[in-house]
């Protein structure tokens, strides 16, 4: 039986849920075990081992907290020498694609980053071209390394429990040289984006930041969330928490009304699991009416008033 | 300070990409300086200015990517590398980055640059991989450098919910957001300039790699179509489009 390792996040003491996707994916696969490094892992373990981890391998130690990815990678590549796993499944977040970036370079193994899919314990599957090609790839290196994106497996709980393993590795002084000293909270209100039923989101069609609050009106009355494209983040319209796409937050609503979005990849990677989409654009050629359920071409300016209207009427 | 920054030469992002069997079709087609990478030359040539010092454009790929060095040059850098070797075709990023590596090794530097992704294949793992190799700490996701002096930097990293302030040692490298500056643009001057700077064309054996170390391991399997989400109805805005979106929330029950 193959050992499959999923690497758990936690963030302030608390457990990132995407772990858990990873390990409901895990369990079909082979034998499962967790990693979780830094302050509340041995909290994390109890909910990773209902999840599906037989064994946690976890430290609370707070250099996992304090540094960025070089106490991590050194730290998974004694584990694997010691235990040998087969296949490690890592979220694709900031933190975790640093750190199995630098695995590779420590265990030879090639990366596969953006998979949407794990095959076997040696084949994994990628979507290219805005999610038009899937591609199958080979995993090569010993263990295999593989980062998942986000929302890839609907997580369920198996009922089991952990054994939790401590890690006992010696960090040396030249893994602490990327420190963090400050940490910004930068939240919105409303429901959280990423567990919304209903997201509404903007991009550069909205022609001016300050537009953006007949989204805010609108999410409101559809008891939705407000997003953005990276266009309109990088331009400083909205804070980088509500990007949605391969850079950002991936959103699998019920409904998502896109405004004055064209649809880059970049973008569509992070919403077309979306159940059904709205886009409105002035652009009849714009990509995201390919995939849109109901496309209007005209001014979004003109039709988000009009539409906050409607909704009032019909919801009375 | 002696600045390196990584850039790639890239089918044009704005012309629908194809395949050439598994992999992406670059030959014939349009190809520039990866848009991603302009905000690493603009951020390198920040901190020259700064600073004083050097800054050095390495890039992997083919003879057409030496337009792509050429570009950053004629925004200001001072000199290119390009490796290029027919055995590097293909290259994953674990290649990319054990080349990139020995290409960097040669020189002492004090900072690596490089976009948080590349626009063609945007995995954002390479520069993690690189700085393993080098042996120096990284920080990607840049979107505010704060200060660098000889020994230190001070940058914003964006995260999920916000920010967080990081403190690197030097060397190390970096990634940078599109939100990190304004490139600019080549002037007429620069371009002339560009003309003149040395970029240096190296192959594999120049780095000391053999053929075994750039061995592609990973490998496509296969590509199939994905089941294709269906266009719906697309319509002209008459003035009954906000009805005719109300409508359907209704008909999905969000109202």
């Amino acid at each position: 039986m193959s050992k499959i390792w999923v690497y758990a996040e936690v963030h302030e003491g608390k457990l990132d849920p995407a772990a858990l996707e990873l390990l409901t994916k895990a369990r079909d696969l082979g034998d499962t075990e967790a990693v979780v490094l830094g302050a509340g892992a041995k909290e994390a373990a109890t909910t990773l081992g209902e999840y599906g981890a037989s064994v946690v391998h976890a430290s609370e130690d707070t250099t996992y907290d304090d540094y960025i990815a070089q106490p991590h990678a050194h730290a998974l590549n004694e584990l694997i020498s010691q235990h040998s796993p087969d296949l490690i499944l890592f979220p694709n977040t900031y933190d975790a694609r640093d750190i199995a970036g630098r695995l590779s370079a420590k265990t030879g193994s090639t990366l596969m980053g953006n998979a949407t899919d794990v095959l076997s314990v040696d084949k994994a599957q990628t979507a290219i071209f805005g999610g038009t090609q899937l591609v199958d790839v080979d995993l090569e290196g010993s263990p295999k390394l593989v980062l998942v994106r986000p929302k890839s497996f609907e997580p369920s709980a198996s009922g089991g429990s952990a054994t939790v393993q401590d890690v006992t590795v010696d960090l040396p002084e030249d893994v602490k040289k990327a420190k963090r000293v400050e940490r910004h909270e930068e939240q919105s209100s409303g429901p959280k984006l990423d567990a919304a039923a209903v997201v509404v989101s903007g991009g550069r069609g909205l022609q001016e930041p300050d537009n953006f609050k007949l989204l805010d009106e609108l999410a409101s009355l559809l008891g939705g969330a407000v997003g953005a494209t990276r266009a309109v983040v990088d331009a400083g319209w909205v804070p980088y928490a509500m990007q949605i796409g391969q850079t950002g937050i991936t959103v699998k609503p019920g409904v998502y009304i896109a405004v004055g979005i064209s649809g880059a990849t970049q973008h569509m990677v992070g919403m077309k699991g979306a159940k059904k989409i709205i886009a409105i654009n002035k652009d009849e050629e714009a990509p995201i009416f390919s995939i849109a359920d109901i496309g209007v071409v005209g001014d979004a300016l003109k039709i988000v008033p009009q539409l906050i209207e409607e909704v009032k009427n019909r919801k009375g | 300070m002696n600045i390196v920054v990584c850039v790639k030469h890239i089918p044009d992002p704005n012309v629908p990409p194809e395949m050439d069997g598994d992999r992406l079709k670059r030959q014939g087609v349009q190809g520039v300086l990866d848009p991603g990478d302009e905000f690493g030359v603009e951020a390198a040539l920040q901190l020259k200015e700064a600073n004083g010092g050097e800054v050095t454009l390495v890039s992997m790929g083919p003879e057409a990517a030496r337009e792509a060095v050429t570009r950053g040059l004629s925004m200001g850098a001072d000199k290119g590398i390009l490796i290029s070797d027919d055995a590097l075709a293909g290259a994953d990023a674990l290649v990319t980055a054990r080349v990139l590596a020995a290409a960097i090794k040669r020189n002492e530097f004090d900072l690596v640059i490089a976009g948080v992704e590349s626009t063609d294949g945007y995995t954002g793992t390479m520069p993690g991989t690189l700085a393993e190799f080098l042996g120096v700490p990284q920080v990607t996701f840049v979107k505010t450098v704060e200060s660098v002096d000889g020994s230190t930097a001070k940058v914003d990293r964006q995260t999920a919910t916000g920010y967080h302030v990081v403190e690197c040692s030097l060397p190390a490298v970096l990634t940078v957001t599109a939100g990190v500056n304004e490139p600019r643009y080549a002037s007429f001057k620069g371009i002339m300039a560009a003309k003149k700077k040395p970029l240096e064309q190296v192959s594999l054996g120049d780095l000391g790699l053999s053929g075994d170390d750039v061995a592609i391991k990973q490998k496509i399997a296969q590509i199939t179509p994905a089941e294709e989400r269906k266009a719906g109805e697309v319509f002209e805005d008459d003035g009954t489009g906000a009805a005719k979106i109300a409508d359907f929330l209704k008909e999905a029950k969000v109202i």
